[in-house]
């Protein structure tokens, strides 16, 4: 790809291509598929903004580094967390039912849905103080721990991987497919 | 087990090589020598290492298998939602295969690969739109393809394809002599309704330089006239190459890397020697893929861009229509239903969406044009793309691909279909002739012709 060549194209390609895809219904490929849009959203927002803003996770961060984050009022937070969980019941779900995506799933892909709830439905059971609080919290910060490590060994990778494959295509897109001739792509 | 004499991992270099594949009906032997091909495992797994980069290998790794690509795909909605034709599927279950298993593959693998990549997929790049991380599943095909052609794995028109174009630097056996005399021969024929046509041969420094599709210098001639009556109606300083005319690609279906880079050279030499300011290619939708958007990545340019600006014969029209050079009567625009169809290639992959649709607002009545649904970016391959209309071994599931394209155009109502790509002019021609749906189908130039205005200066004296 002629990057160098052709900067600005490309830069104003990338951020069409991430933001019509991190907006929710942005781009087509969401309007057509509403169910799992809201699944996608109801899972993915939960799952960056709770381990940043819960009110909880940010004493620790003050505690440990002085930094101080704003932190999320409890019934958003609740809602978020809930989210993630029931999202990824019914992402599980979907995969078993829809043959699309059966054909496409193996025990890796619900060990990664699993990985993912697994700090999450713990930290629900400490949030409402369910069984014993101390034993639940220590797996939950357990779970948080292999989550975050296996970030970069995993599919879970896409954390990152997200943008720059977005921003790759988008610029495929912006440079070399059109992004020069008229409005740019309607993604 | 050795190659066959015909099916081997060989190029085609000599016109008698050519002409002895071509001698075997609908490649009877050839199809029969494949069964027992072997594969280089080494050659495979050496040029993938060679040749395969990180973006490839991230698409394939990253993939959430969430399978949103499916219902992207017209081919798994036209084949009753088969699971096995779900964009993500097809492409793990062979390149994502082919890597896992470090190129070690058999015969029947490749096979079945040689299907999914040209049966299975036109490279329309639809999914590529409707998948969350932005995976392109058309651009692996595009890459599995040259890797099974390397193997010998290629069906047998492609493998002739490819082959012309290193013989004859055209898709058929078209010689630079036919090119320029099939061409005089038709302005010879139209001279008298036109005084002063001419077509100017190697003329250096013209306004433009027009490049074709060799089929029509074979089997529609008519269409060089039509092109040559337009733009000697509007006035413009042209000329055509003697050599580096030919602007399609069939090594780019096979899957030839070297061959579409030995054609694409052709032509930009042409554009080097003949130093136009422009050049317009003719209504074909790969050609100007091939040419335009990633011949000049083959040739290894720099900025991505042919020599000179390159244009679509559908911008060069829209842009005479705009400013007057050719105008319409507007007693004779059309005045019954129309569709247009969107080729993949120029349109999702070279954005020229509302061009196409300018061109439609100067030459219909207003109230006629009818957009099928989707349309523009999000249009569905007329059914043929990627080589698929020219492979005999593949022709049931061709039929069945076209059938979306089929009810696209029976829901927008309309009886005429234009079509400014040959590979969808084809396709849709074909959906008539196998579902006999009473419509009609045609490039612009045709229609153009037909409702254009002939200045006072050009018309034959009484």
């Amino acid at each position: 790809m002629a990057y160098t060549a052709h900067l600005k194209a490309g830069i104003r390609g990338a951020l069409r291509s991430i933001f019509f895809w991190i907006l929710p219904f942005g781009a087509r490929g969401w309007r057509t598929q509403p169910l799992m849009t809201v699944l996608f959203f109801g899972f993915h927002i939960g799952a960056v903004c709770i381990p940043l803003f819960l009110a909880a996770h940010t004493m620790i961060l003050q505690k440990a580094l002085g930094i101080s984050f704003a932190s999320l009022n409890q019934t958003v937070a609740d809602v978020m967390s809930w989210g993630v969980v029931v999202s990824a019941f019914f992402l599980a779900l979907r995969r078993l039912v829809l043959p699309e995506v059966r054909i496409l799933s193996g025990p890796y892909d619900y060990l990664i849905l699993f990985l993912s709830a697994a700090p999450f439905i713990t930290g629900l059971l400490c949030r409402y103080e369910i069984g014993d609080y101390s034993f639940f919290l220590l797996i939950h910060i357990l779970l948080g721990e292999i989550l975050l490590i296996s970030i970069p060994f995993t599919r879970l990778s896409h954390i990152l991987l997200f943008f720059l494959s977005r921003a790759q295509l988008g610029m495929d897109f912006g440079i070399k497919r059109g992004g020069m001739k008229g409005k740019g792509l309607n993604w | 087990m050795p190659e066959g004499t015909l099916c081997n991992r060989q190029p085609i270099q000599t016109d008698e090589a050519l002409k002895t594949l071509l001698s075997d009906t609908g490649g009877r032997q050839y199809y029969q020598e494949m069964q027992s091909l072997p594969v280089d495992t080494p050659l495979l797994w050496e040029t993938i290492q060679k040749t395969c980069r990180s973006r490839i290998r991230t698409w394939l790794s990253m993939c959430a298998r969430c399978g949103m690509c499916a219902d992207s795909c017209f081919l798994y909605r036209i084949n009753d939602r088969d699971p096995k034709q779900v964009p993500a599927y097809k492409i793990q279950s062979t390149l994502g295969e082919i890597l896992r298993r470090k190129g070690r593959v058999d015969n029947a693998f490749m096979q079945m690969a040689m299907e999914t990549a040209w049966a299975k997929c036109t490279c329309c790049n639809r999914c590529g739109l409707y998948c969350p991380h932005g995976i392109d599943m058309g651009v692996m095909f595009g890459y599995l393809r040259g890797l099974l052609y390397q193997q010998g794995f290629v069906p047998w028109e492609l493998k002739i394809g490819a082959g012309m174009h290193r013989v004859y630097h055209a898709q058929m056996d078209v010689t630079d002599a036919d090119f320029t005399e099939t061409f005089a021969w038709m302005v010879e024929e139209n001279e008298e309704d036109y005084p002063g046509l001419a077509v100017p041969v190697d003329k250096v420094g013209a306004d433009i330089m027009y490049t074709v599709n060799a089929r029509e210098v074979k089997h529609y001639p008519e269409d060089l006239a039509e092109a040559a009556i337009l733009f000697h109606l509007a006035g413009e300083n042209w000329t055509v190459p003697s050599r580096g005319w030919e602007q399609t690609s069939l090594a780019m279906f096979a899957g030839d890397w070297e061959a579409c880079k030995i054609q694409v050279e052709s032509v930009y030499d042409a554009m080097e020697r003949l130093k136009p300011k422009r050049m317009v290619g003719t209504e074909c939708g790969h050609a100007h893929r091939a040419t335009v958007v990633e011949g000049p990545y083959w040739a290894g340019r720099k900025d991505g861009l042919p020599p000179v600006e390159s244009i679509h014969y559908v911008e060069w029209l829209a842009e005479a229509l705009r400013t007057g050079k050719l105008k319409i009567n507007p007693e004779k625009r059309i005045k019954e239903p129309v569709t247009l169809q969107d080729s993949c290639n120029y349109v999702r992959n070279h954005g020229l969406k509302e061009i196409t649709r300018e061109i439609m607002s100067y030459i219909v009545e207003p109230g006629y044009f009818i957009d099928m649904s989707p349309n523009r970016e999000h249009n569905y391959c007329c059914g043929g793309g990627g080589g698929f209309n020219g492979i005999g071994l593949y022709r049931k599931q061709r039929n069945k691909a076209l059938i979306t394209k089929r009810d696209q155009i029976l829901s927008t109502g309309a009886k005429l279909v234009i079509a400014p790509c040959h590979n969808c002019w084809d396709a849709i021609r074909d959906l008539e002739e196998e579902y006999r749906i009473g419509i009609r189908w045609s490039f612009l130039k045709p229609l153009i012709l037909k409702m254009v205005e002939i200045p006072e200066h050009l018309k034959p004296e009484e």
